[in-house]
């Protein structure tokens, strides 16, 4: 067994200091370790820090201590240290993240928020656009509205477009956050698919799943988080 | 001849006349290069060529002959007026005739009889800065001397040919003296620039306005700048001059009548003259 | 593989008054980073002396130069640096009349610099600025109109073409979308996103507008009062960001 991500002893505090330096302590102490072919899911009350947590794995929330190894090229890179540079290269080739709401860039089509994953490796862009149809006809999103940028479609169309982009470049480490929250059951079946055949294809998965259903249906492990 | 009395010999006094010594000087030594310098106040406004006369008043000596041409011809009130200037100051001899003169002072034309070694040519210089156009600033355009950084003034030629399809500036067309400073010629036409290039002459430009003194030493390399796929090119005439019926030189167009009437003549006066002269007496 | 740009210890003085203090960083190739704060807060200063036309007063900047590696700027001659500024480098200024020859054509504004460095065939000249000015998304039917007649976002894209025509490795842009209507502040960045992704251009990129340095930049300087105070990948920075300034600046944008 290969393991894939490593977090030791992880705390995470919000300090606000527009609010007079309130400190909002979210979790300490975290460990845990994913190893390739497996789905770990987060489980606790809301406010646990789960969202938080997997935020810090992608490296868009920055720990107070520990650290945060992600399997990269064969060799462990600590994502609570590593520059700006490094993230990028691991989140290019090494890990993906599904989050709760697709971030829409004006004038970008569907079909191309969906390849753009797979540009940034370097794949054609022939290729690239026809892995996102494979993904956008697969989540049932209509070919009608490939060409449109997402700005102007429902939460569960954006939603889906957004799950598109995170299993397009097939990296080796997901992350999803809530990834069904706003589907329906057909949708929702469709997401298991795809989080199944990752685990069967020796990826390792992280998420944080509201629904007992989906939950029930991809994970491994759960790792317990209280609040 | 008679001098004016109280007058230095050429009107400048002896220290001005160094100071624009050492300036031709120092231009001679940077062909192409504007050396500034102590441009006096001369008894006739800017624009008729103060700078060329201070020029002249500073090289000429009282064995030289004055030859002073204005758009070619010799007869015009401003070549007349500053011949008769140095007749009187100078008390020098004065000629029309190209070949005879030792300095010879131009506003706008080369003339057409080729000059020789131990001649002089003195241009009156408007504008003396090739780059103003675009770049407003002295102290940028030195630099841009200084760098040769002279790419951009390939943009004003693009632009010529983008809107008529050919260069089509016609005088004052920008040169590259001795393949290192870039020069206005004056308002010459486009038409006598390849004569500036390896003229056996020495060639010396005043803006006096502008306090500028610059010089092409005789055999020096005088570039006109063009693309590779527009390359330069001089006006051609589809007649002969109407009176000599030259058609190597640069011919003005003369209007006759007010009914439409007009000609092609030479510009240099005395060219046309003198091919008039032998053409009777061959006759 | 070095550094595209190694800044440290930059500091510029106006008299007593700090325009900016001791910034250090290092820029990759394909790398952009922007810079975020209020007005005055340094940020202009700081792209000034980064891209040669401001002389700090200590600090160094160094470039990879493609003859020998990191060179101070400060310390190459004249004529090099000149050289670096009209070829490897770009510089986008804000209000695009800064960057442009307003009186020639927007073909002779896109050759310029060909002609700077030298090309001196006018048909393959023509050929490129047409080709640039497509890239930018201007009718190359008027490749012979004057600026004059150009929108604000037209003279945004031609300032573009004009900087990648010689195609730089490092682009400099100053508050590029201000001024601009919001519909076409959205195809300007669609386009800058696009043209630094296909090209592998590094920039740096100063502005005042989160949501532009969240969809240009991978890294981000957020300066307060001519000192850099937080620094990090982009969305981190925005989304969980630390000093106390930053906070103010990322809870102060309004959400549309």
């Amino acid at each position: 067994m290969t393991a894939m991500i490593e977090v030791d002893d992880l705390s995470k505090t919000y300090v606000l200091h527009t609010q007079g330096g309130v400190e909002i302590p979210v979790f300490a102490d975290a460990s845990l370790t994913v190893e390739a072919g497996e789905c770990l899911t987060l489980h606790g009350p809301s406010g646990a820090g789960k969202s938080t947590l997997l935020r810090c794995l992608y490296g868009n929330c920055k720990p107070n201590g520990g650290a945060i190894r992600i399997h990269h090229d064969g060799a462990m890179v600590d994502i609570a240290r590593a520059d700006p540079r490094q993230v990028i290269e691991v989140r290019k080739r090494s890990m993906g993240y599904v989050s709760q709401f697709l971030r829409a860039i004006p004038r970008v089509p569907a079909l191309d928020v969906v390849a753009e994953p797979l540009r940034a490796i370097g794949v054609p862009l022939d290729q690239a656009r026809q892995r996102a149809a494979e993904l956008l006809s697969r989540l049932r999103i209509p070919e009608r509205l490939w060409s449109l940028a997402p700005a102007t479609f429902s939460g569960g169309e954006q939603q889906r477009v957004n799950i598109a982009r995170g299993f397009a470049a097939r990296h080796p480490i997901l992350l999803l956050d809530e990834p069904t929250a706003s589907l329906d059951a057909e949708n929702r079946a469709q997401v298991i698919d795809l989080i199944v055949e990752a685990k069967s294809e020796k990826r390792a998965l992280v998420g944080v799943f509201h629904d007992d259903e989906v939950r029930e249906a991809v994970s491994t492990r759960l790792h317990t988080m209280r609040g | 001849m008679n001098t004016s009395q109280g007058y230095n010999f050429a009107y400048l006094d002896e220290q001005t006349k160094r100071m624009i010594r050492r300036a031709i000087l120092k231009a001679v030594a940077i062909p192409g290069y504007q050396v500034p310098f102590g441009s006096r106040e001369m008894p006739l406004p800017y624009g008729w060529g103060t700078g060329g006369i201070q020029v002249t008043a500073g090289i000429i000596g009282p064995d030289d002959i004055l030859k002073v041409i204005d758009q070619g011809a010799d007869d015009t009130t401003n070549a007349v007026s500053i011949r008769r200037f140095f007749a009187r100051t100078a008390g020098i001899r004065t000629t029309s005739r190209t070949e005879e003169a030792t300095i010879i002072q131009t506003r706008h034309r080369i003339p057409e009889t080729p000059l020789s070694a131990g001649q002089t040519i003195v241009y009156q210089v408007p504008t003396p800065e090739p780059l103003r156009w675009l770049e407003p600033r002295e102290t940028e355009t030195r630099k841009m001397h200084a760098l040769a950084d002279y790419g951009i003034m390939h943009v004003k030629l693009y632009e010529d040919i983008a809107r008529f399809g050919r260069i089509s500036t016609t005088y004052d067309y920008p040169v590259l003296v001795d393949d290192r400073y870039l020069m206005r010629p004056s308002p010459i036409p486009k038409f006598d620039n390849p004569k500036m290039h390896r003229n056996p002459a020495l060639q010396l430009f005043g803006a006096g306005r502008e306090k500028r003194i610059y010089a092409v030493p005789p055999w020096t390399s005088v570039r006109s700048l063009d693309f590779e796929d527009h390359p330069f090119e001089v006006q051609k005439w589809s007649q002969a001059c109407a009176l000599c019926g030259s058609t190597e030189s640069f011919l003005d167009e003369v209007v006759t009548d007010d009914k439409g009437g007009r000609m092609f003549v030479c510009s240099d006066t005395d060219y046309c003259q003198r091919r008039r002269d032998a053409k009777e007496a061959a006759e | 593989m070095s550094p595209l740009l190694q800044v440290s210890g930059l500091t510029r003085l106006y008299g007593d008054r700090v325009g900016c203090k001791d910034v250090g960083f290092e820029l990759w190739p394909g790398e952009v980073m922007g810079i975020v704060g209020e007005s005055g807060s340094g940020k202009t200063t700081l792209l000034n002396c980064l891209s040669a036309r401001l002389e700090p007063t200590s600090g160094t900047v160094a470039y990879d130069t493609r003859e020998e590696g990191l060179t101070d700027i400060y310390a190459m001659g004249e004529p090099r640096r000149r050289m670096l500024m009209r070829t490897d480098w770009g510089i986008v200024h804000q209000n695009p009349r800064d960057g442009l020859r307003m009186g020639v054509s927007a073909g002779a504004n896109v050759g310029e610099r060909l002609m700077a460095v030298g090309a001196r065939h006018y048909g393959r000249i023509r050929a490129q600025a047409a080709e640039w000015l497509e890239q930018v998304e201007i009718d190359t039917g008027r490749i012979d109109d004057l600026p004059l007649t150009f929108s604000g976002g037209m003279l945004q894209r031609l300032q573009i073409a004009r900087n990648l025509v010689t195609h730089p490795r490092l682009v400099f842009m100053d508050e590029p979308t201000g001024g601009l209507d919001v519909s076409v502040q959205a195809r300007l960045l669609d386009l800058l996103r696009r043209l630094v992704t296909d090209l592998g251009l590094a920039a740096i990129v100063v502005t005042h507008d989160l949501a532009v340095a969240r969809l240009l930049a991978h890294r981000l300087m957020v300066m307060q009062g001519g000192e850099v105070v937080e620094t990090g990948l982009t969305d981190q920075v925005l989304d969980d960001p630390h000093h106390p300034y930053t906070q103010l600046l990322v809870s102060s944008v309004l959400q549309p």
